[in-house]
C-alpha cells in the first residue's frame, strides 16, 4: 500500500524569537488550566524519543500537591546522528527558556535545570548569558523562576529521564524502576516535568500562535512538524524541519543520493528500513496509519549500496555494549552476547541458524530489560538481521 | 600504578573546590568536573581527599568516576586526540583513521605518548556527522579525515604551535 504525503518544509522552530518577552508575559497571565488545554488540543507529543503527550505530562505534575517541583530540559542529546537540540539551544535559546518558565507557572515550580550533554560544553557561556537576561526579565514581571545548567559527563544512558535525575543528584546514572513516574517522583524525589529541548521549542510556538496552527500540520496521531538530523550517504546533510506523516519514499527522493539501499530511522535504538519498504513507511509516532510508522528522536541516516550492514550493526552493538549501565543482566550480558554472536556467524564459527537464536535473545531483552536502552536493542538488531541476513553471513 | 603523594597545595585546591560546593555529597559530579579541570585527572589519592571532604565513601566517588567517560584516572596528553566512532563516521572509515593514529603514535586507545604530548581516545557521535569521519584534537574539529591526513594532523602539533585548523 502506498501512502503519499508531500514532503513539506516547515519553518517554526528557528523562526525569530524576538517576541519571547511578549509570549512569556501573555502566557503567565493565563490560568494553568487554559494553558494545559491549549497543549492537549495541539496533540503535541514529546520529541525526545518516547512520544508522550506533553499536555498530559504537565497536567499530571500540576495535580501533585507538593510545594517543591522542578522543570527539567533534557539537552543530553545522545541519539547517534542527532544534532538538532544543539542547534535549537544555540539559535533560539529564549524559546526554550520561555517554555520552561511557563511550565513552572503551570505546575507550580520555581526552579528549572538544563541538563546539557558534556560534549556541548562550548554552548555554556552563551547559554548562561541568555539565562541571565531571561532571569532579569522574569524579575521585572515578578515571576519567580530560576534556571541552572547541569553539565553531563559523557554517559549516553543519562538521557533516560530517571538516570538523568540520579546523575543530577551526584550518583551513577543508573535508571530507576518505573513507576513511580517523574510527574510524581522525579529529581530529588519531587514532582518533575522533564521535556526534550525540541518539545519545549514547540510549546513556544503553540503558546504564541495557538494550538490550531500546530495541529493543522501532520497527520492523525502525529501532529505538527519535527526536526530531522539527516546524515550518511546524502548530498545534503543537515537539519530540516519537516511535517510529520511523510512517507519514507518521499524523504529519500529528497535526500538520497540515488542509490539509497536503507535508512536508519531514530539512531541506534531505531529501525532500519530497507528500500522495498520505503513506500509503506510513514515517519511519525506509532498509531494506526497505513503501513508502519516509526517513532523517532529525529536521526535519519541514509546508507547506499556500498555500505556493509554488518558493519552498521556491529557499530550499534558496540555502542550499546559500551553504554549499557550494567545494572540489569538481560542488557549487560545480552549486548555482549549479540555482539560476539554476529561476529562468530561472520567468521563461520556458528551457522546461519544461530542468527535466529540471537533474534530471540534480542526479543527477550525487549521484555526483560529495565529501561529503554536494553528494551530497544531489538529494534535495530531485528530489522537489520531480518532484511540483510545475507550480509550478516557472507 | 605507583602511589602519588599529593602536595599540600594540591590538597588545598581540592578542599577549596569542595567548600565552593558547600561540601555537599550531592554536588559530587560538579566537584569532580572542577577538580579534573584544575588537575587534569582524578587519581585515587585525589578521590580520597574528595570523599573525606564531602563525607562520603571512597567507593562512591570511585563508582561515579568510573561510570562517566569524561572522568579519567590517568593524565591526558597535552593534545588529546579523539576519534569519533559514531555510526556515520564508522561506516566512512574512522576505524582505519584510528589504526593510523595508533601506528604513528605507537600507543593504544586510553594511553598517552611517553613525552605526554598526545593521548588517544574514542568518542561517541559528536553531532558533526555531515563531516564524517571526524577527529578532534583538543577543541579543534577535523572533518573528512583520511588515514593519509593523519601524519599532517600530528605534525601540526609537534612543532609546538598549532596552525589554523579546519573547523566544523
Ligand atoms: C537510553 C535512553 C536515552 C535517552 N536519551 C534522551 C536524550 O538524549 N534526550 C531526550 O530528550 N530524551 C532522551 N530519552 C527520553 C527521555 O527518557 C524522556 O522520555 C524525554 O526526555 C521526555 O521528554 P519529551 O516528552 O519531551 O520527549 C532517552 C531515553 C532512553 C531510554
Ligand atoms: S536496560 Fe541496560 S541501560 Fe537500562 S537499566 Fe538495564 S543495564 Fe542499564
Ligand atoms: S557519527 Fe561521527 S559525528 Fe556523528
Amino acid at each position: 500500500m502506498t501512502i503519499s504525503y508531500q514532503l513539506k518544509r516547515v519553518d517554526f522552530i528557528f523562526k525569530n524569537e524576538n517576541d519571547w518577552e511578549d509570549v512569556l508575559s501573555k502566557s503567565i497571565s493565563r490560568t494553568p488550566q487554559e494553558l494545559i488545554n491549549e497543549l492537549i488540543s495541539s496533540e503535541l507529543k514529546g520529541r525526545g524519543g518516547a512520544g508522550f503527550p506533553t499536555g498530559l505530562k504537565w497536567k499530571l505534575s500540576s495535580e501533585e500537591g507538593d510545594d517543591t517541583k522542578y522543570v527539567i530540559c533534557n539537552a543530553d542529546e545522545g541519539e547517534p546522528g542527532t544534532f538538532k537540540d544543539r542547534e535549537i539551544l544555540s539559535r533560539v535559546p529564549f524559546k526554550v527558556l520561555t517554555s520552561m518558565a511557563v511550565c513552572g507557572h503551570v505546575i507550580g515550580a520555581k526552579e528549572g535545570y538544563i541538563y546539557l550533554r558534556g560534549e556541548y560544553f562550548f554552548l555554556q557561556p552563551e547559554l548562561n548569558k541568555a539565562i541571565s537576561e531571561f532571569e532579569y526579565y522574569c524579575k521585572e514581571i515578578n515571576l519567580d523562576f530560576k534556571i541552572r545548567i547541569f553539565m553531563g559527563s559523557g554517559a549516553y544512558i543519562c538521557g533516560e529521564e530517571t538516570a538523568l535525575f540520579e546523575s543530577m543528584e551526584g550518583k551513577r546514572g543508573e535508571p530507576r524502576n518505573k513507576p513511580p513516574y517523574p510527574s510524581s517522583y522525579g529529581y530529588m524525589g519531587k514532582p518533575t516535568v522533564i521535556n526534550n529541548v525540541e518539545t519545549l521549542a514547540h510549546t513556544f510556538t503553540i503558546f504564541k500562535y495557538g494550538a490550531k496552527r500546530f495541529y493543522d500540520l501532520g497527520v492523525q496521531y502525529s501532529r505538527g512538524s519535527k526536526l530531522f538530523s539527516v546524515s550518511g550517504d546524502t548530498p545534503k546533510p543537515g537539519i530540516y524541519e519537516l511535517e510529520l506523516g511523510m512517507s519514507l519514499a518521499d524523504f529519500v527522493d529528497e535526500f538520497g543520493d540515488g542509490d539509497t539501499k536503507a535508512v536508519q530511522v531514530g539512531g541506534a535504538s531505531g529501525f532500519l528500513v530497507p528500500r522495498k519498504r520505503f513506500n509503506e513507511t510513514a515517519i511519525g509516532f506509532q498509531g494506526k496509519l497505513t503501513g508502519i510508522s516509526l517513532p523517532t528522536g529525529g536521526s535519519m541516516m541514509l546508507f547506499n549500496s556500498s555500505r556493509s550492514m554488518f558493519n552498521v550493526l556491529d557499530n550499534y552493538l558496540e555502542f550499546f555494549r559500551e553504554e549499557s549501565c550494567g545494572q540489569c543482566t538481560p542488557c549487560r550480558v545480552g549486548c555482549q552476547q549479540l555482539l560476539s554472536g554476529i561476529k562468530a556467524v561472520k567468521r563461520g564459527e556458528k551457522n546461519a541458524q544461530y542468527l535466529d537464536k540471537l533474534m530471540r535473545l534480542a526479543e527477550t531483552m525487549q521484555y526483560t530489560a529495565k529501561c529503554g536502552l536494553g528494551q530497544s536493542v531489538a529494534n535495530s538488531f531485528s530489522s537489520i538481521v531480518e532484511n540483510f541476513r545475507e550480509e550478516m553471513i557472507y | 600504578m605507583p602511589g602519588i603523594k599529593l602536595s599540600e597545595k594540591t590538597i588545598g585546591i581540592i578542599q577549596q573546590i569542595c567548600s565552593d560546593f558547600r561540601n555537599e555529597g550531592s554536588e559530587l559530579i560538579n566537584v569532580l568536573h572542577q577538580t579534573q579541570g584544575k588537575l587534569g585527572y582524578l587519581p585515587a589519592e585525589v578521590q580520597e581527599v574528595i570523599a573525606k571532604e564531602l563525607n562520603i565513601s571512597v567507593a562512591k566517588v570511585y563508582g561515579v568516576v568510573t561510570f562517566y567517560s569524561f572522568f579519567t584516572m590517568i593524565p591526558m596528553g597535552e593534545h588529546p586526540i579523539s576519534i569519533c566512532m559514531g555510526t556515520a563516521c564508522y561506516v566512512r572509515g574512522s576505524e582505519q583513521v584510528l589504526a593510523e593514529f595508533k601506528r604513528q603514535l605507537s600507543i593504544e586507545v586510553g594511553q598517552s605518548t611517553p613525552d605526554n604530548k598526545f593521548s588517544l581516545n574514542c568518542l561517541r557521535c559528536v553531532g558533526a556527522c555531515g563531516l564524517a569521519p571526524v577527529v578532534m584534537v583538543g577543541d579543534k574539529v577535523y572533518g573528512r579525515v583520511s588515514p593519509q591526513m593523519v601524519k599532517n594532523i600530528i605534525s601540526e602539533y609537534k612543532e609546538g604551535c598549532a596552525s589554523e585548523a579546519k573547523s566544523a
